[in-house]
């Protein structure tokens, strides 16, 4: 099976879904969601059969470019992720009603196309069109669908787009960059490139503001806490669930193996940055009265721990990375999943007008409790295995960054705790908390056999993604070799 | 030259048809005939494909010379006026009688635009130049009535006939310096190295009246009022083109007279490019009008066509392929203007509040158009910056690059606008239907503006 029929599916998804009408338009992208995660599937049997999945054509002959689409772990291993996600998140929004709901739904899905070719390109210059890409749909989903005032929900989601495709155009010259110097888009070339050491300082800066932008690292964060609270909480869950691992698998997958030597003289940096995010993420998290914004801070710190990873150049930290990132992928979706169950109910997202939740509906807690200890890493969940490689490969480097690191999990166990605490125990709530419905509570078990199964039994993911790893990081080390 | 000479035949059977009360023929017959017109031309192109490479074909002793260069541009400009043409009939409706005026000025600016394209002496060229100057000073005062209009056809009047007097004068230094205003002639002394020093005071002013007609700082000032005030039909020729025709004849004069760009002209012409791109895009951040921003944006635009003139040997197809992508967006979003605004007697963007609900089809297309300006993949737009940033980074100009990138930023925050205006107001005024040729000229410009993005080798291999 070849690996660009996803995308097809999800492009005649979108176009479907438009044409469906408002009425029909959930079933539909539902049904193409699942049809290409079921095709995933075939696409990673047929790949580890050893048949070839990958595609090529020549787009353009001046500038050399082409649309190449490459299976292998990483990029299989993200795109299951994305597929995965996008039914659990369209079937997590069926519950609510939106206006002009043919242009949501697909939007949504022509939003997990532009990240599956983001994901499996290795073409440079495809591979940031279908960045761009995604940055329209979920412009237009926060934007329109979001919820809150309009004018200041404008200035969030405004500034989210001048942000990141500031950030983008920047990573955009560096890889024209590139190209003048060997002359090819494609990732086997550039990783082959050999740049002074000051023309890789400044390709890869380019990358990093792109994707520190879009992860989002210190001080590039402050678009994000605003527009997740304020983006509809399909968006909240496209973008902190998928968008973001997009960044950080960008930087495995072009700035590390391009632009090696600079990683290696700015990891200082990077890793300082990214270990700010944690702290600063964690400690404005036990400040939030908001559910969602406590969730999106709470984020902030975990995904600044996994790019933190990827930067100590270790396969434990690049392996401990994508673990992470297809942990935190599937929580993340989940609390947001949650807030957004407790928002239906009660009208709010305010935590201290929640409350006595437990006793009207243990259904609901025993789920959220999961969620909340797989957010905390809690051993025998996949979290726990994710964050322990990726604390271990700090380690590696410094005792000092493991500790500081590791504040995410003392601190997140505190204030996730806590929320827990005053969202669900206590006496019980006034108005009346409908238990969860049966499409709500699949979302739920889906989500929790995930993170169960995988964190007792990681090895499948862990088999499917060294060997790829391994490959990236003889790429980093070509210049340990030349000398 | 046969499409030269067709056009202008047919812009006089349009006025001969309002004599023989043929009205309601003209803009349906100006159609088929500027259809015919573009056979001509590919007619043309396939005859110059069967010559040597990089031959031309001289007419009338070297007046006017047909090479891929203006014979693609040519097709462009044809392609533009079918769309501007295709307005004309629902925006003229209120005044039914000047209609044949209105399509037959079209057509001879559309003559001016070809000449201008493929001169080969400096008095065709000048001839072209004013030919479409004084169609647009006549289309810019068109509305006798509106006080704005008669002030944008004065400004622009005087503003262009200075700016005409200083081109006139630099042709006569240029004249004085090699004996010629033949172009080749020209070149064969410019070569030699030994030409006086007023061939370059010459160039210098050429550069100035062209700069001016492409509205690059610091030659802006007319063009924000001027757009402001004409009609909204003659904003959209003024800005989609006018401004191409004088793009491409600035370029195709440099190319053809200065072969070896001395170091400091490039200078200055960087600097223009970053005045024009900054300032352009500053002062349109600012703009409540909507012909006003894209005035600036315009401005902002012919900043970054400068770029085309640090290595113009390779560059002939990137200016062509951004001309092509920026004025095929701007065709799309002046539809949506027009049918928005068409009767309401300004262009303030409050009259764009709630078009993603009333009409989601001119709302969409409005957006693309923008996305397409401000450069965001797939559309054309993000096509002719990538491969004009990708040449210009060949030539080693980085820090350029930078700053265009930087501008592309700040151009977003204004398209945006437009584009908040449309989806998150709530709509002030009736839901108006969609006059057919606007909604045909809006969606059709914006198909073709997404299928060059797909296929761009399809523009860039024309040169």
């Amino acid at each position: 099976m070849n690996v660009s029929i996803i995308l097809i599916i999800l492009l005649a998804g979108a176009l479907v879904t438009y044409l469906a009408g408002n009425k029909w338009a959930s079933k539909a992208a539902v049904l193409f969601s699942i049809a290409a995660f079921a095709a995933t599937i075939g696409v990673t049997i047929s790949y580890s059969n050893g048949e070839a999945t990958s595609f090529i054509f020549h787009w353009l002959k001046s500038p050399n470019v082409f649309l190449a689409f490459q299976s292998d772990g990483l990029s299989l291993s993200m795109l299951l992720l994305t597929t995965a996600l996008t039914p659990i998140i369209l079937f997590s929004s069926l519950g609510n009603t939106f206006k002009n709901a043919k242009s949501f739904y697909a939007l949504i899905l022509f939003m997990a196309f532009a990240m599956a070719g983001a994901f499996i390109s290795v073409d440079g210059f495809v591979y940031y069109i279908f960045w761009e890409l995604a940055l329209i749909p979920i412009y237009f989903i926060a934007l329109v669908w979001g919820s809150g005032d309009s004018e200041s929900r404008k200035k969030a989601v405004v500034k989210f787009f001048i942000y990141t495709f500031a950030g983008s155009l920047f990573m955009l010259v560096s890889f024209l960059y590139l190209y003048q110097k060997t002359g090819s888009f494609l990732s086997v070339h550039l990783y082959k490139a050999f740049l002074t050491p000051k023309e890789q300082l400044f390709v890869s800066l380019g990358f990093f503001l792109a994707y520190a932008i879009k992860i989002p690292v210190i001080p590039f964060h402050t678009w994000q806490a605003n527009v997740y609270q304020k983006a509809p909480s399909a968006g909240t869950m496209l973008l902190s669930g998928i968008m973001l691992k997009m960044a950080i698998f960008s930087i495995v997958r072009w700035q590390l193996p391009i632009a090696p030597l600079a990683a290696k003289e700015l990891m200082n940096v990077f890793i300082g940055l990214c270990i700010a995010g944690v702290i600063y993420g964690s400690v404005l998290a036990l400040k939030q009265k908001d559910i969602k914004k406590l969730f999106a801070y709470s984020s902030l710190a975990h995904v600044g721990l996994i790019a933190a990873g990827t930067y100590t150049l270790t396969l434990d930290g690049l392996r401990g990375a994508f673990l992470q990132m297809i942990a935190h992928g599937f929580v993340v979706v989940g609390l947001f999943f949650a807030a957004e169950i407790i928002a239906r109910r009660f009208e709010t997202g305010k935590i201290e007008e929640m409350g006595g939740i437990r006793s009207q509906s243990p259904k609901f807690t025993s789920m959220f409790m999961i969620l909340v200890l797989a957010s905390v890493a809690l051993p025998g969940t996949f979290n726990f295995i994710g964050e322990f490689e990726l604390l271990y490969s700090l380690y590696q480097l410094d005792i000092w960054l493991a500790v500081l690191g590791g504040t995410t999990i003392i601190l997140g166990a505190f204030y996730m705790l806590r929320m827990f605490q005053q969202v669900m125990l206590g006496e019980q709530n006034a108005r009346a908390f409908a238990d969860v419905t049966f499409g709500e509570g699949a979302v739920f078990v889906a989500i929790i056999a995930v993170l169960l199964f995988f964190g007792l039994y990681p090895k499948p993911i862990v088999d499917f993604i060294t060997p790829e790893l391994e490959t990236i990081l003889a790429s980093i080390n070509r210049f340990n070799l030349a000398r | 030259m046969n499409t030269l000479i067709a056009i202008a035949g047919l812009g006089i059977i349009c006025l001969i048809a309002e004599i023989f009360n043929l009205r309601k023929a003209i803009v349906p017959v100006t159609i088929i005939g500027l259809l015919a017109v573009l056979g001509l031309n590919v007619a043309e192109y396939n005859e110059l494909t069967q010559l040597a490479p990089g031959s031309k074909r001289a007419f009338y002793n070297n007046m006017v010379v047909s090479d891929f260069y203006g014979v693609a541009f040519s097709g462009l400009f044809i392609v533009l006026t079918i769309f501007l043409v295709a307005l004309s009939p629902d925006f003229h409706k209120e005044r039914k009688a000047k209609l044949s005026d209105f399509v037959a000025i079209k057509l001879f600016l559309l003559a001016g635009a070809i000449a201008m394209v493929s001169f080969g002496n400096l008095a065709m060229f000048f001839l072209g130049i004013e030919v479409l100057s004084i169609a647009l000073y006549v289309l810019a005062a068109s509305e006798p009535k509106n006080i704005k209009s008669n002030e944008a056809g004065m400004k622009y009047f005087l503003m262009g006939a200075f700016a005409s007097g200083i081109l006139l004068f630099g042709i006569a230094l240029i004249y004085g310096a090699t004996g010629s205003f033949d172009t080749s002639a020209i070149f064969d002394v410019a070569i030699t190295g030994n030409e006086p020093e007023w061939f370059f005071i010459g160039i210098v002013m050429l550069t100035v009246g062209l700069l001016f007609k492409i509205a690059a700082v610091p030659f802006h000032f007319w063009a924000p009022d001027v757009y402001e005030g004409s009609p909204a039909l003659t904003t959209a020729t003024m800005s989609t083109l006018a401004k191409i025709a004088a793009m491409a004849a600035f370029f195709k004069l440099m190319r053809s007279m200065n072969y070896q760009v001395p170091g400091s002209y490039i200078t200055i012409i960087s600097i223009v490019a970053i005045l024009s791109m900054t300032i352009g895009n500053l002062t349109a951040l600012k703009q409540t009008n909507v012909k006003r921003m894209l005035a600036f944006s315009g401005i902002s635009h012919a900043g970054f066509m400068l770029m085309v003139f640090f290595n113009p040997p390779a560059m002939g197809d990137i200016l062509f392929y951004y001309a092509a992508a920026y004025a095929i967006a701007g065709i799309a979003a002046f539809a949506v203007v027009l049918y928005v605004c068409g009767n309401k007697g300004n262009e303030e963007i409050h009259n764009f509040n709630g078009l993603g609900k009333n009409n989601p089809l001119m709302a969409a297309v409005l957006t693309c158009a923008l996305l397409s300006m401000g450069g965001i993949p797939i559309l054309s737009g993000f096509f002719a910056k990538f491969f004009l940033f990708n040449e210009v980074l060949h030539t080693g100009h980085i820090a350029i690059v930078i700053v265009a990138v930087i501008n592309s930023i700040i151009s977003i925050g204004y398209y945006f606008k437009l584009i908040l205006a449309m989806y998150t107001q709530d709509a002030t005024g009736e839901k108006q239907p969609v006059p057919i040729m606007y909604g045909a000229v809006a969606v059709i410009s914006i198909l073709i503006n997404i299928a060059i993005g797909l296929y761009p080798s399809v523009l860039l291999d024309l040169l």
